[in-house]
């Protein structure tokens, strides 16, 4: 469990004062995938990396299960650091040393036995299937190689929290998605908490279980990923949802330029198999427009979205709205 | 000609490796120490990072050939004399650490923020994130800092010549200048020619060959 309480973070530079996180206060529980979305400048970063104190909070408490990281000097945080795994965009790998001797190198700090070590290594470079690199070096491979082995690297110590700093940003589509996979491998067998920063909604859509949005350096909304799709409460969940490829631009449908009633349907699972419209438009009397639509595969179910326009007498309308309700539909009048 | 130039080589590589070696010695870790204690590094000391870096500028300023007589009591000191290849090394030596340290702090820089922070996520300590992440992933241009060295060195060594050192500097002057025997001047010239490209190549030779980047 990761507890945040009250965080902030000011850069000084000089006279120039700014405040990339301002009191956010969450708790991430254990063996969750966590992720913190937002736009390029959002604090993100700032805030992710107060949690293992790459950056020092100006204000306010970590918690890594009960332990109180913000209270530690110096060297009791450097033996904590070693329970909290990390990965970057950029990997960070040590470029003259070979794959086997950068999944070797947190193994080397602690001083291990050079047997222990390889035995720890191999069956690393077996989990994040690199055997056949174990002796190349990180610029002879793919983005997608060079994560692997920087995970290989972060989880070397058994740690109980991952954090990944835009760990697919760097990387094309496929490879993202294999990278994810991974994490999520590495999640349901070792129960880590892996804390995930990312501007991609791909990436919370892949994985996450529970995401925080990030704006100007606070959090102005969180909620489970399928709540997120079903029924997003700010602008920028919007603009995120909207920029998954595929889906529609739902701020085009401005309900003045229709006469009808304009309503947007979520439902997720077994109810999006259901004949729901047709049923609607059997059992009253209305008509109904079709607007835009999509559907979006969560890790864990579906959510589809799908906008319309009620043509017909009110009552009738309501009376439709009442029956989508009773069918677990989510309903959204525009 | 060859039995006056050959033994002025020999010194002359006696000099320059001794005085190599010992400003690698003295300069090394004062580079390590600037680059440590700088504002925002893993061992952050501000105020020792401006006084050191000030001391190496002051001695960097130093005309060698000052620097030279400046400390002829420590040559004194040391080696029991103040003339000759031996107590040159002194000098030499001295006045090569403060580039050595500047060089040194120049390459180790070149190791990229991130792999510095992640190895502090890892919980690496100050000594070996230096001697495991700072120096192995700077060695390449280490190499090349240490060939740029010698090749200074080579012609401080020169320089030394003429205010009672040996080696090919020596030679040159006391047979070019004084005596007039040009053919022996030239080819001393040409020998430290020779010296210095051999060098240059052998130490982009060895860069390349440990940079595995
Ligand atoms: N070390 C720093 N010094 C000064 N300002 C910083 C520093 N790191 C980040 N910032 C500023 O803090 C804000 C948030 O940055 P960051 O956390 O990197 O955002 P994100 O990761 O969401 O893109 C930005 O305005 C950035 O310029
Ligand atoms: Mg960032």
């Amino acid at each position: 469990m990761i507890k945040i309480a009250n965080v902030s973070k000011v850069f000084e530079n000089g006279k120039t004062k700014l405040e990339a996180v301002k009191d956010i206060s969450l708790k991430i529980n254990k063996g969750e995938i966590f992720g913190i979305i937002g736009l390029s400048g959002a604090g993100k970063s700032t805030l992710i990396r107060c949690l293992n104190r790459l950056e020092e909070p100006t204000e306010g408490k970590i918690f890594i299960n009960d332990l109180e990281l913000t209270s530690l000097n110096k060297e009791d945080l450097r033996l904590a650091r070693k329970n909290i795994g990390m990965i970057f965009q950029h990997f960070n790998l040590l470029d003259q040393k070979t794959v086997y001797e950068n999944i070797a190198f947190p193994l080397r700090l602690e001083k291990l036995g050079k047997k222990q070590i390889d035995a720890r290594v191999n069956q690393l470079l077996e989990y994040v299937d690199l055997k056949d690199k174990k002796n190349n070096y990180p610029s002879q491979l793919s983005g997608g190689q060079k994560q692997r082995v920087a995970i290989a690297r972060a989880i070397a110590n058994n740690p109980k929290i991952l954090l990944s700093d835009e760990g697919t940003s760097a990387l094309d589509p496929k490879t993202t998605k294999s990278i994810l996979e991974l994490l999520k491998k590495i999640r349901d067998e070792f129960n880590i908490t892996i804390v995930m920063i990312t501007h991609q909604m791909e990436v919370v859509k892949e994985i996450c279980d529970r995401v925080a949005i990030m704006e100007n350096g606070q959090i102005v909304e969180i909620n489970t990923v399928e709540n997120l799709f079903k029924n997003p409460k700010t602008k920028v969940a919007h603009s995120f949802i909207n920029s998954l490829q595929g889906n529609v631009e739902e701020e085009i449908i401005n309900p003045k330029n229709y006469k009808g009633k304009i309503i947007r349907l979520s439902f997720m699972g077994d109810s999006a198999k259901k004949p729901i419209v047709s049923k609607v438009i059997r059992n009253f009397n209305i008509d109904v427009n079709i607007l835009s639509g999509n559907i979006n595969k969560l890790h864990a179910s579906s959510i589809g979205n799908l906008t319309l326009e009620l043509i017909g007498e009110d009552d009738e309308i309501n009376n439709a709205l009442l029956f989508l309700k009773n069918e677990s539909v989510h309903v959204e009048v525009i | 000609m060859a039995e006056m130039i050959i033994p002025s080589i020999l010194e002359t590589i006696y000099m320059v490796s001794v005085s190599t070696i010992f400003s690698i010695l003295l300069g090394f870790p004062l580079g390590v120490l600037l680059v440590i204690t700088e504002k925002g590094s893993i061992w952050e000391k501000p105020l020792f990072n401006k006084i050191l870096g000030g001391i190496i500028n002051v001695l960097r300023s130093i005309p060698f050939i000052i620097l030279m007589i400046i400390v002829f009591p420590i040559s004194k000191l040391i080696v029991g004399k103040t003339i000759g290849t031996t107590a040159t090394i002194v000098p030499l030596s001295i006045a090569a650490a403060p580039f050595v340290a500047r060089v040194m702090e120049g390459s180790l820089k070149e190791t990229p923020k991130g792999v510095i922070e992640s190895s502090l996520a890892m919980g690496a300590t100050v000594p070996q994130i230096v001697f495991k992440v700072l120096i192995p992933e700077s060695l390449p241009s280490i190499v090349s800092g240490i060939t740029l060295t010698i090749i200074n060195l080579i012609g401080y060594s020169a320089m030394a010549g003429a205010i009672g050192g040996g080696g090919l500097g020596n030679l040159a002057i006391r047979f070019g200048l004084y005596s007039r025997k040009t053919d022996i001047m030239i080819a001393s010239i040409i020998v430290i020619i020779i010296l210095v490209q051999g060098i240059q190549f052998l130490g982009n030779r060895i860069s390349k060959i440990v940079n595995k980047k």
